[in-house]
Protein backbone atom coordinates (compact mmCIF):
# COMPACT_ATOMS: atom_id res chain seq x y z
CA UNK A 1 0.00 0.00 0.00
CA UNK A 2 2.92 2.20 0.90
CA UNK A 3 4.33 1.52 -2.16
CA UNK A 4 1.79 2.41 -4.48
CA UNK A 5 0.79 5.48 -2.48
CA UNK A 6 4.62 6.62 -2.66
CA UNK A 7 4.30 5.92 -6.89
CA UNK A 8 0.88 7.84 -6.99
CA UNK A 9 2.51 11.16 -5.36
CA UNK A 10 5.54 10.63 -7.35
CA UNK A 11 3.56 10.67 -10.84
CA UNK A 12 1.11 13.80 -9.50
CA UNK A 13 2.27 16.41 -12.43
CA UNK A 14 4.79 18.81 -11.38
CA UNK A 15 4.88 18.07 -7.58
CA UNK A 16 8.12 16.44 -6.41
CA UNK A 17 9.05 15.49 -2.95
CA UNK A 18 11.61 16.27 -0.53
CA UNK A 19 14.95 14.34 -1.38
CA UNK A 20 14.59 14.72 -5.45
CA UNK A 21 18.08 15.22 -6.46
CA UNK A 22 19.57 18.56 -6.81
CA UNK A 23 19.51 19.54 -10.08
CA UNK A 24 22.71 21.84 -9.04
CA UNK A 25 23.93 18.80 -7.73
CA UNK A 26 25.39 20.38 -4.48
CA UNK A 27 26.81 18.03 -1.80
CA UNK A 28 25.65 20.77 0.81
CA UNK A 29 21.77 20.67 -0.31
CA UNK A 30 20.41 18.89 2.50
CA UNK A 31 22.45 21.09 5.03
CA UNK A 32 20.98 23.90 3.52
CA UNK A 33 17.46 22.04 3.49
CA UNK A 34 17.39 22.08 6.99
CA UNK A 35 19.17 24.53 8.39
CA UNK A 36 17.75 27.37 6.22
CA UNK A 37 13.93 25.75 5.14
CA UNK A 38 13.67 23.99 8.35
CA UNK A 39 13.59 20.69 7.20
CA UNK A 40 10.21 21.37 5.59
CA UNK A 41 8.63 20.71 2.52
CA UNK A 42 9.94 21.61 -0.88
CA UNK A 43 10.62 21.48 -4.84
CA UNK A 44 12.73 22.64 -7.19
CA UNK A 45 10.91 25.39 -9.09
CA UNK A 46 11.43 27.12 -12.42
CA UNK A 47 8.86 29.90 -11.58
CA UNK A 48 11.58 31.33 -8.77
CA UNK A 49 14.05 32.51 -11.20
CA UNK A 50 17.72 33.44 -10.27
CA UNK A 51 19.64 35.56 -12.49
CA UNK A 52 23.48 35.89 -12.49
CA UNK A 53 26.70 35.65 -14.42
CA UNK A 54 27.72 32.19 -15.22
CA UNK A 55 31.46 33.56 -14.13
CA UNK A 56 31.65 35.96 -11.43
CA UNK A 57 33.93 39.04 -12.36
CA UNK A 58 33.91 40.77 -9.16
CA UNK A 59 33.92 37.61 -6.12
CA UNK A 60 33.19 40.85 -4.28
CA UNK A 61 29.99 42.38 -5.97
CA UNK A 62 28.31 39.07 -7.41
CA UNK A 63 25.16 40.71 -8.88
CA UNK A 64 21.97 38.63 -7.75
CA UNK A 65 18.43 38.54 -8.96
CA UNK A 66 15.69 36.76 -7.89
CA UNK A 67 12.18 36.61 -9.24
CA UNK A 68 9.52 34.82 -7.59
CA UNK A 69 6.56 36.51 -9.16
CA UNK A 70 5.57 33.70 -11.47
CA UNK A 71 4.33 32.47 -7.97
CA UNK A 72 0.92 33.50 -5.90
CA UNK A 73 1.95 34.65 -2.24
CA UNK A 74 4.85 34.73 -2.07
CA UNK A 75 5.94 35.41 2.12
CA UNK A 76 9.20 34.66 2.17
CA UNK A 77 12.41 34.81 0.01
CA UNK A 78 15.41 33.09 0.75
CA UNK A 79 19.03 33.81 -0.49
CA UNK A 80 21.91 30.94 -0.04
CA UNK A 81 24.85 30.24 -1.11
CA UNK A 82 25.61 26.20 -0.51
CA UNK A 83 29.71 26.66 -0.60
CA UNK A 84 29.93 30.16 1.10
CA UNK A 85 31.66 29.95 4.26
CA UNK A 86 28.37 32.18 5.19
CA UNK A 87 25.88 30.59 3.41
CA UNK A 88 22.67 32.54 4.59
CA UNK A 89 22.79 35.79 2.51
CA UNK A 90 19.41 37.52 2.92
CA UNK A 91 15.88 36.97 3.51
CA UNK A 92 12.99 39.00 1.53
CA UNK A 93 9.62 39.49 3.26
CA UNK A 94 7.47 41.27 0.37
CA UNK A 95 4.48 42.45 1.82
CA UNK A 96 2.64 44.50 -0.91
CA UNK A 97 4.90 44.45 -3.57
CA UNK A 98 6.05 41.92 -6.01
CA UNK A 99 8.69 39.11 -4.75
CA UNK A 100 11.52 40.46 -7.13
CA UNK A 101 14.81 41.72 -5.78
CA UNK A 102 18.39 42.89 -7.25
CA UNK A 103 21.20 43.05 -4.99
CA UNK A 104 25.21 42.15 -5.14
CA UNK A 105 27.00 39.78 -3.04
CA UNK A 106 30.20 38.43 -1.67
CA UNK A 107 31.25 34.56 -3.10
CA UNK A 108 34.03 32.87 -1.53
CA UNK A 109 34.54 30.43 -4.53
CA UNK A 110 32.19 28.49 -7.07
CA UNK A 111 28.73 28.12 -5.63
CA UNK A 112 24.96 27.40 -6.09
CA UNK A 113 23.18 30.55 -5.30
CA UNK A 114 19.30 29.90 -4.91
CA UNK A 115 16.62 31.41 -3.59
CA UNK A 116 13.68 29.74 -2.08
CA UNK A 117 10.31 31.15 -1.82
CA UNK A 118 7.58 30.26 0.77
CA UNK A 119 4.12 30.66 -0.43
CA UNK A 120 1.07 30.84 1.60
CA UNK A 121 0.21 26.84 1.31
CA UNK A 122 3.92 26.27 3.36
CA UNK A 123 5.67 24.49 0.46
CA UNK A 124 9.12 26.09 -0.50
CA UNK A 125 9.82 26.53 -4.56
CA UNK A 126 13.46 26.56 -5.38
CA UNK A 127 15.27 28.10 -8.03
CA UNK A 128 19.08 28.32 -8.77
CA UNK A 129 21.71 28.95 -10.49
CA UNK A 130 25.33 27.93 -10.43
CA UNK A 131 28.41 30.88 -10.85
CA UNK A 132 31.85 30.07 -10.78
CA UNK A 133 34.24 32.73 -8.86
CA UNK A 134 38.19 33.06 -8.77
CA UNK A 135 37.35 33.69 -5.11
CA UNK A 136 38.54 35.71 -1.95
CA UNK A 137 35.14 37.66 -1.56
CA UNK A 138 34.62 36.97 1.74
CA UNK A 139 37.81 37.07 3.85
CA UNK A 140 38.77 40.66 2.30
CA UNK A 141 38.43 43.99 4.72
CA UNK A 142 36.04 45.94 3.22
CA UNK A 143 37.29 48.52 1.31
CA UNK A 144 35.53 51.23 3.40
CA UNK A 145 37.67 49.73 6.88
CA UNK A 146 40.62 49.21 4.85
CA UNK A 147 40.75 52.77 3.52
CA UNK A 148 39.45 53.72 7.32
CA UNK A 149 36.85 56.08 5.86
CA UNK A 150 33.73 54.25 6.58
CA UNK A 151 32.61 56.19 9.60
CA UNK A 152 31.62 59.42 8.14
CA UNK A 153 29.18 57.93 5.68
CA UNK A 154 27.62 54.96 7.63
CA UNK A 155 24.05 54.75 7.30
CA UNK A 156 23.75 57.51 4.73
CA UNK A 157 21.06 56.39 2.27
CA UNK A 158 20.97 57.41 -1.93
CA UNK A 159 18.58 56.30 -4.04
CA UNK A 160 16.35 57.15 -6.68
CA UNK A 161 12.73 55.99 -8.09
CA UNK A 162 11.95 55.58 -12.15
CA UNK A 163 8.43 55.71 -13.52
CA UNK A 164 7.18 52.65 -14.69
CA UNK A 165 3.93 51.73 -16.31
CA UNK A 166 3.41 48.49 -14.21
CA UNK A 167 6.04 48.64 -11.71
CA UNK A 168 8.02 51.56 -10.44
CA UNK A 169 11.46 50.56 -10.14
CA UNK A 170 13.29 51.81 -6.29
CA UNK A 171 17.17 51.94 -6.51
CA UNK A 172 18.47 52.48 -2.98
CA UNK A 173 21.94 52.18 -2.03
CA UNK A 174 22.78 52.26 1.86
CA UNK A 175 26.71 53.04 2.81
CA UNK A 176 28.15 49.83 5.47
CA UNK A 177 31.28 48.38 5.37
CA UNK A 178 29.23 44.94 5.39
CA UNK A 179 32.47 42.86 7.40
CA UNK A 180 31.96 39.78 7.52
CA UNK A 181 34.22 38.44 10.24
CA UNK A 182 36.26 36.58 8.11
CA UNK A 183 38.85 38.84 7.47
CA UNK A 184 42.08 39.04 10.55
CA UNK A 185 41.19 41.25 12.99
CA UNK A 186 37.69 42.95 11.40
CA UNK A 187 34.99 41.99 13.74
CA UNK A 188 31.69 40.89 11.78
CA UNK A 189 30.01 44.55 11.28
CA UNK A 190 26.63 44.48 8.86
CA UNK A 191 23.22 45.76 8.38
CA UNK A 192 20.82 43.02 9.83
CA UNK A 193 17.26 44.71 9.39
CA UNK A 194 16.08 47.01 6.28
CA UNK A 195 12.52 47.67 5.66
CA UNK A 196 11.34 49.45 2.71
CA UNK A 197 7.98 51.06 3.75
CA UNK A 198 5.65 53.60 1.92
CA UNK A 199 5.28 57.61 2.85
CA UNK A 200 2.75 56.94 5.57
CA UNK A 201 4.90 54.00 7.04
CA UNK A 202 2.85 51.01 5.70
CA UNK A 203 5.63 48.25 4.75
CA UNK A 204 5.95 47.44 1.46
CA UNK A 205 8.98 44.70 2.15
CA UNK A 206 11.23 43.95 4.53
CA UNK A 207 14.19 42.04 4.41
CA UNK A 208 17.64 40.77 6.79
CA UNK A 209 20.63 40.95 5.25
CA UNK A 210 23.45 38.76 6.27
CA UNK A 211 27.19 38.90 5.50
CA UNK A 212 27.84 37.93 2.14
CA UNK A 213 25.53 40.53 1.30
CA UNK A 214 28.42 43.33 -0.69
CA UNK A 215 29.76 46.72 0.88
CA UNK A 216 27.33 49.70 0.42
CA UNK A 217 24.36 47.31 -0.64
CA UNK A 218 22.93 48.19 -3.28
CA UNK A 219 19.06 47.09 -3.80
CA UNK A 220 16.77 47.46 -6.98
CA UNK A 221 12.89 46.91 -6.37
CA UNK A 222 9.78 46.63 -7.94
CA UNK A 223 7.43 49.09 -6.30
CA UNK A 224 4.01 48.90 -7.89
CA UNK A 225 2.59 52.47 -7.67
CA UNK A 226 4.47 54.01 -4.64
CA UNK A 227 6.54 57.52 -5.52
CA UNK A 228 7.42 58.17 -1.84
CA UNK A 229 9.45 55.39 0.59
CA UNK A 230 11.01 55.83 3.91
CA UNK A 231 13.90 53.20 4.02
CA UNK A 232 14.53 51.97 8.07
CA UNK A 233 16.68 49.34 9.57
CA UNK A 234 19.74 48.49 11.74
CA UNK A 235 23.19 47.02 11.95
CA UNK A 236 24.33 44.65 14.15
CA UNK A 237 26.02 47.30 16.67
CA UNK A 238 22.67 49.10 17.07
CA UNK A 239 23.46 51.71 14.37
CA UNK A 240 19.85 53.06 12.74
CA UNK A 241 19.31 53.71 9.28
CA UNK A 242 15.98 55.62 8.27
CA UNK A 243 15.96 57.92 5.44
CA UNK A 244 13.09 59.72 3.05
CA UNK A 245 13.25 59.30 -0.50
CA UNK A 246 11.25 61.21 -2.13
CA UNK A 247 9.99 60.88 -6.44
CA UNK B 1 47.86 -11.35 -22.41
CA UNK B 2 45.76 -9.16 -23.77
CA UNK B 3 44.85 -7.44 -20.03
CA UNK B 4 48.04 -6.42 -19.42
CA UNK B 5 48.53 -4.22 -22.53
CA UNK B 6 45.48 -2.57 -21.30
CA UNK B 7 46.84 -2.40 -18.30
CA UNK B 8 49.95 -0.49 -19.80
CA UNK B 9 47.84 1.77 -22.33
CA UNK B 10 46.08 2.66 -19.36
CA UNK B 11 49.37 3.90 -17.16
CA UNK B 12 50.84 5.12 -20.50
CA UNK B 13 48.44 7.28 -21.95
CA UNK B 14 47.71 9.81 -19.30
CA UNK B 15 51.87 10.34 -19.17
CA UNK B 16 52.04 11.30 -22.61
CA UNK B 17 49.10 14.08 -22.45
CA UNK B 18 50.50 15.46 -19.65
CA UNK B 19 53.83 15.18 -21.21
CA UNK B 20 52.85 17.16 -23.80
CA UNK B 21 52.24 20.72 -23.26
CA UNK B 22 53.07 22.43 -26.79
CA UNK B 23 50.65 25.02 -28.12
CA UNK B 24 49.94 24.94 -31.69
CA UNK B 25 52.71 27.32 -32.85
CA UNK B 26 52.49 28.38 -36.79
CA UNK B 27 54.25 31.23 -37.63
CA UNK B 28 52.37 33.44 -39.79
CA UNK B 29 53.80 35.97 -42.69
CA UNK B 30 51.99 39.14 -42.49
CA UNK B 31 54.84 41.39 -44.40
CA UNK B 32 58.37 41.19 -45.07
CA UNK B 33 60.20 40.10 -42.02
CA UNK B 34 57.14 39.90 -39.80
CA UNK B 35 55.41 36.95 -38.64
CA UNK B 36 52.61 36.56 -36.14
CA UNK B 37 51.64 33.72 -33.55
CA UNK B 38 47.62 34.12 -33.76
CA UNK B 39 45.72 32.74 -31.12
CA UNK B 40 42.24 31.50 -30.92
CA UNK B 41 39.29 33.90 -29.93
CA UNK B 42 38.17 32.03 -27.30
CA UNK B 43 38.72 32.30 -23.42
CA UNK B 44 40.93 30.98 -21.14
CA UNK B 45 40.60 27.29 -21.10
CA UNK B 46 42.48 23.94 -20.07
CA UNK B 47 42.01 23.55 -23.61
CA UNK B 48 43.60 26.13 -25.29
CA UNK B 49 46.17 26.97 -22.06
CA UNK B 50 45.81 30.78 -22.83
CA UNK B 51 46.80 30.70 -26.62
CA UNK B 52 44.50 33.01 -27.22
CA UNK B 53 46.54 36.21 -27.89
CA UNK B 54 48.22 37.26 -30.77
CA UNK B 55 52.11 37.62 -30.81
CA UNK B 56 54.43 38.68 -33.27
CA UNK B 57 58.29 39.61 -34.11
CA UNK B 58 59.92 41.39 -36.91
CA UNK B 59 63.61 39.90 -38.14
CA UNK B 60 65.74 42.46 -37.96
CA UNK B 61 69.50 42.44 -39.74
CA UNK B 62 70.44 42.47 -36.31
CA UNK B 63 68.06 39.91 -34.46
CA UNK B 64 64.50 39.61 -33.94
CA UNK B 65 62.43 41.76 -32.20
CA UNK B 66 60.04 40.00 -30.23
CA UNK B 67 56.34 42.07 -29.37
CA UNK B 68 54.85 40.46 -25.93
CA UNK B 69 55.59 36.65 -24.76
CA UNK B 70 52.23 35.21 -24.09
CA UNK B 71 50.55 33.54 -21.44
CA UNK B 72 53.06 31.22 -19.48
CA UNK B 73 56.31 30.35 -18.97
CA UNK B 74 55.74 27.54 -21.55
CA UNK B 75 54.65 29.67 -24.35
CA UNK B 76 57.48 32.28 -23.91
CA UNK B 77 60.07 29.22 -24.01
CA UNK B 78 58.09 27.75 -27.24
CA UNK B 79 57.71 31.07 -28.96
CA UNK B 80 61.30 31.48 -28.68
CA UNK B 81 62.56 28.49 -29.56
CA UNK B 82 60.39 28.51 -32.63
CA UNK B 83 61.88 31.98 -33.59
CA UNK B 84 65.29 31.35 -33.02
CA UNK B 85 65.35 27.81 -34.84
CA UNK B 86 63.48 29.83 -37.97
CA UNK B 87 65.39 32.19 -38.64
CA UNK B 88 68.52 31.35 -37.14
CA UNK B 89 68.79 35.04 -35.33
CA UNK B 90 69.10 35.41 -31.46
CA UNK B 91 65.81 37.51 -30.00
CA UNK B 92 67.09 41.03 -29.01
CA UNK B 93 64.11 42.97 -27.92
CA UNK B 94 61.09 42.39 -26.26
CA UNK B 95 58.13 44.81 -26.21
CA UNK B 96 55.06 44.22 -23.81
CA UNK B 97 52.25 46.05 -25.21
CA UNK B 98 50.53 46.26 -21.60
CA UNK B 99 50.17 44.15 -18.01
CA UNK B 100 47.51 41.87 -19.05
CA UNK B 101 48.24 38.02 -18.18
CA UNK B 102 48.12 36.80 -21.90
CA UNK B 103 50.40 39.50 -23.04
CA UNK B 104 53.49 38.83 -20.56
CA UNK B 105 53.26 35.80 -18.74
CA UNK B 106 55.65 34.36 -21.47
CA UNK B 107 58.62 36.82 -19.73
CA UNK B 108 60.44 34.14 -18.29
CA UNK B 109 62.12 33.00 -21.11
CA UNK B 110 63.54 36.28 -21.90
CA UNK B 111 65.04 36.92 -18.60
CA UNK B 112 68.33 37.72 -20.84
CA UNK B 113 66.92 40.04 -23.35
CA UNK B 114 65.84 43.82 -22.95
CA UNK B 115 62.35 44.09 -21.98
CA UNK B 116 60.59 47.00 -23.19
CA UNK B 117 56.83 48.46 -21.43
CA UNK B 118 55.10 51.70 -20.58
CA UNK B 119 55.38 52.76 -16.67
CA UNK B 120 51.88 52.33 -16.13
CA UNK B 121 52.22 48.75 -17.62
CA UNK B 122 55.16 47.77 -15.18
CA UNK B 123 53.00 49.29 -12.55
CA UNK B 124 50.12 47.18 -13.01
CA UNK B 125 52.34 43.39 -13.66
CA UNK B 126 54.08 44.36 -9.79
CA UNK B 127 50.68 45.70 -8.31
CA UNK B 128 48.41 42.43 -9.75
CA UNK B 129 50.66 39.98 -11.87
CA UNK B 130 50.39 37.49 -8.59
CA UNK B 131 46.71 37.41 -8.61
CA UNK B 132 46.63 37.11 -12.61
CA UNK B 133 48.90 34.31 -12.56
CA UNK B 134 47.15 32.89 -9.84
CA UNK B 135 43.32 33.21 -12.13
CA UNK B 136 45.38 31.99 -14.87
CA UNK B 137 46.69 28.93 -12.95
CA UNK B 138 42.83 28.37 -12.15
CA UNK B 139 41.26 28.36 -15.66
CA UNK B 140 44.18 26.75 -17.42
CA UNK B 141 45.83 23.99 -14.98
CA UNK B 142 49.34 22.34 -15.93
CA UNK B 143 50.30 24.49 -19.01
CA UNK B 144 51.11 27.20 -16.54
CA UNK B 145 53.50 25.06 -14.52
CA UNK B 146 56.58 26.88 -13.16
CA UNK B 147 55.22 30.32 -14.54
CA UNK B 148 56.09 33.39 -12.42
CA UNK B 149 56.22 37.16 -12.73
CA UNK B 150 59.48 38.54 -14.66
CA UNK B 151 59.47 42.31 -14.62
CA UNK B 152 60.29 44.38 -18.06
CA UNK B 153 63.49 46.39 -17.38
CA UNK B 154 63.36 48.93 -19.90
CA UNK B 155 60.93 52.00 -20.21
CA UNK B 156 59.43 52.51 -23.90
CA UNK B 157 58.92 56.34 -24.84
CA UNK B 158 57.33 58.03 -27.95
CA UNK B 159 59.79 57.46 -30.71
CA UNK B 160 61.29 55.79 -33.72
CA UNK B 161 64.33 54.58 -33.38
CA UNK B 162 65.49 52.37 -36.52
CA UNK B 163 66.75 48.66 -35.25
CA UNK B 164 68.40 46.64 -37.72
CA UNK B 165 67.35 48.02 -40.61
CA UNK B 166 63.33 48.65 -39.45
CA UNK B 167 62.69 51.95 -37.78
CA UNK B 168 59.98 51.15 -35.26
CA UNK B 169 58.50 53.94 -33.55
CA UNK B 170 56.71 53.20 -30.22
CA UNK B 171 53.34 55.32 -29.46
CA UNK B 172 52.65 55.44 -25.81
CA UNK B 173 48.30 55.53 -25.65
CA UNK B 174 45.95 54.31 -22.83
CA UNK B 175 42.49 52.87 -22.63
CA UNK B 176 42.36 49.55 -22.78
CA UNK B 177 44.43 49.87 -20.10
CA UNK B 178 46.15 52.96 -18.44
CA UNK B 179 49.44 51.81 -20.22
CA UNK B 180 49.16 50.65 -23.72
CA UNK B 181 51.45 50.38 -26.06
CA UNK B 182 51.67 50.20 -29.89
CA UNK B 183 54.60 49.51 -32.24
CA UNK B 184 54.49 50.95 -35.76
CA UNK B 185 56.91 49.46 -38.11
CA UNK B 186 57.33 52.36 -40.70
CA UNK B 187 59.88 50.13 -43.03
CA UNK B 188 57.01 47.18 -43.57
CA UNK B 189 53.72 49.36 -42.61
CA UNK B 190 52.53 46.68 -39.63
CA UNK B 191 51.10 47.99 -37.06
CA UNK B 192 51.18 46.21 -33.74
CA UNK B 193 48.13 47.64 -31.79
CA UNK B 194 48.20 45.40 -29.06
CA UNK B 195 44.62 45.22 -26.95
CA UNK B 196 43.71 48.32 -28.50
CA UNK B 197 42.18 46.67 -31.23
CA UNK B 198 40.15 43.35 -31.42
CA UNK B 199 39.07 41.82 -34.38
CA UNK B 200 35.68 39.51 -34.48
CA UNK B 201 36.48 39.32 -30.83
CA UNK B 202 34.46 40.99 -28.39
CA UNK B 203 36.81 43.71 -26.52
CA UNK B 204 37.73 43.50 -22.67
CA UNK B 205 37.38 46.18 -20.21
CA UNK B 206 38.46 44.93 -17.02
CA UNK B 207 40.90 48.10 -16.61
CA UNK B 208 39.02 49.87 -19.46
CA UNK B 209 38.94 54.41 -20.01
CA UNK B 210 36.55 54.09 -22.86
CA UNK B 211 36.72 57.49 -23.90
CA UNK B 212 40.49 57.53 -23.75
CA UNK B 213 40.04 54.14 -25.83
CA UNK B 214 38.05 55.67 -28.15
CA UNK B 215 41.10 58.57 -28.33
CA UNK B 216 43.18 56.10 -28.87
CA UNK B 217 41.66 54.33 -31.52
CA UNK B 218 41.72 57.64 -33.55
CA UNK B 219 45.17 58.10 -33.47
CA UNK B 220 45.70 54.38 -34.77
CA UNK B 221 42.99 55.12 -37.21
CA UNK B 222 45.54 58.42 -38.82
CA UNK B 223 48.45 55.91 -38.76
CA UNK B 224 48.88 54.70 -42.56
CA UNK B 225 49.74 51.41 -41.81
CA UNK B 226 49.53 48.75 -44.52
CA UNK B 227 48.96 45.59 -42.10
CA UNK B 228 47.32 45.65 -38.56
CA UNK B 229 47.82 43.18 -36.02
CA UNK B 230 45.07 43.35 -33.41
CA UNK B 231 45.71 41.92 -29.63
CA UNK B 232 43.24 39.37 -30.42
CA UNK B 233 41.85 38.38 -33.57
CA UNK B 234 42.84 37.80 -36.99
CA UNK B 235 45.20 40.22 -38.77
CA UNK B 236 43.72 42.40 -41.32
CA UNK B 237 44.90 44.56 -44.69
CA UNK B 238 42.56 47.76 -43.70
CA UNK B 239 41.15 50.09 -41.34
CA UNK B 240 38.05 47.39 -40.60
CA UNK B 241 39.22 45.88 -36.91
CA UNK B 242 39.51 49.62 -35.48
CA UNK B 243 36.23 50.56 -37.06
CA UNK B 244 34.57 47.01 -34.83
CA UNK B 245 36.18 47.37 -32.24
CA UNK B 246 34.92 51.47 -31.94
CA UNK B 247 31.51 50.49 -33.16
CA UNK B 248 31.29 48.10 -30.26
CA UNK B 249 32.92 50.04 -27.64
CA UNK B 250 30.17 52.96 -28.11
CA UNK B 251 27.25 50.55 -28.08
CA UNK B 252 28.93 49.27 -24.71
CA UNK B 253 29.04 52.66 -23.01
CA UNK B 254 25.81 53.57 -24.76
CA UNK B 255 24.29 50.50 -23.63
CA UNK B 256 25.46 50.93 -19.85
CA UNK B 257 24.45 54.26 -19.78
CA UNK B 258 21.53 53.69 -20.84
CA UNK B 259 20.38 51.10 -18.67
CA UNK B 260 21.97 53.10 -15.76
CA UNK B 261 19.40 56.14 -16.26
CA UNK B 262 16.36 53.64 -16.95
CA UNK B 263 17.08 52.13 -13.61
CA UNK B 264 18.21 48.90 -14.62
CA UNK B 265 20.63 46.64 -11.97
CA UNK B 266 23.54 44.38 -13.52
CA UNK B 267 21.86 41.22 -14.52
CA UNK B 268 19.33 43.01 -16.53
CA UNK B 269 21.97 45.18 -17.83
CA UNK B 270 23.42 42.10 -18.62
CA UNK B 271 20.58 40.38 -20.57
CA UNK B 272 20.64 43.37 -23.47
CA UNK B 273 20.63 41.66 -26.99
CA UNK B 274 24.02 41.82 -28.66
CA UNK B 275 23.13 43.44 -32.35
CA UNK B 276 22.87 41.63 -35.26
CA UNK B 277 26.09 43.51 -36.19
CA UNK B 278 27.81 41.78 -33.88
CA UNK B 279 27.03 38.50 -34.98
CA UNK B 280 30.67 36.96 -35.50
CA UNK B 281 32.00 38.97 -32.66
CA UNK B 282 33.31 36.21 -30.89
CA UNK B 283 31.99 36.08 -27.23
CA UNK B 284 30.21 39.15 -27.36
CA UNK B 285 28.01 37.60 -24.91
CA UNK B 286 30.19 36.99 -22.13
CA UNK B 287 32.30 39.95 -22.54
CA UNK B 288 29.08 42.37 -22.17
CA UNK B 289 28.36 40.48 -18.88
CA UNK B 290 32.10 41.19 -17.90
CA UNK B 291 32.39 44.61 -18.75
CA UNK B 292 28.80 45.31 -17.13
CA UNK B 293 31.21 44.26 -13.49
CA UNK B 294 33.65 46.58 -14.71
CA UNK B 295 31.71 49.36 -15.40
CA UNK B 296 28.47 49.47 -14.55
CA UNK B 297 28.64 50.71 -10.89
CA UNK B 298 30.47 53.78 -11.63
CA UNK B 299 27.82 54.90 -13.80
CA UNK B 300 24.87 53.81 -11.62
CA UNK B 301 25.82 56.03 -9.24
CA UNK B 302 25.64 59.16 -11.27
CA UNK B 303 21.60 58.25 -11.29
CA UNK B 304 21.11 58.49 -7.45
CA UNK B 305 20.64 61.09 -5.44
CA UNK B 306 21.16 61.65 -1.58
CA UNK B 307 18.22 60.81 0.11
CA UNK B 308 16.68 63.08 3.32
CA UNK B 309 18.64 61.15 6.53
CA UNK B 310 15.56 61.09 9.07
CA UNK B 311 17.63 59.38 12.15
Amino acid sequence: MRTVLLSLLCCLPGLVLAGEPDPLQSPQWATMHSRFLNGENYRFDDKVKVLAPASAEDSLNVPITFDATALEQVEKVVVMADLNPIPGVLEFSPKTIPARLSFRMKLQQGSPIRAAAKTADGLWHVGGVWVDAAGGGCTLPSTGTASGDWSSTLGKVSAHVWQRPDNNRLRVRVMHPMDTGLASGIPTFHIEDLAILDASGEVLASMTLHEPVSENPMLSLDVGQHQDFRVEGQDNNGNRIEAEVDE
Amino acid sequence: MKRFYLLLVLIWMPTTQADSFQYPLQAQQVAPDTYVLEGKTEDFSRKNGGFIVNTGYIVTADGVVVIDSGPSKRFGEQQRALIEKSTGKPVIRLYLTHHHPDHFLGNQAYADVPRYVLPASKRGMQQEGESFTANMYRMTGDWMRGTGITLPDKTAQDGTETVGGHALETIALSGHTAGDLVIFDHTTGVLFSGDLVFNNRAATTPHANIDAWLQALEKLQSLPFKVIVPGHGPVAQDKAPIEQTRDYLQWLITTLKDGAANGLDMNEVMQTPIPERFKDVALARSELQRSVSHLYPALELGNLQPAKQTE
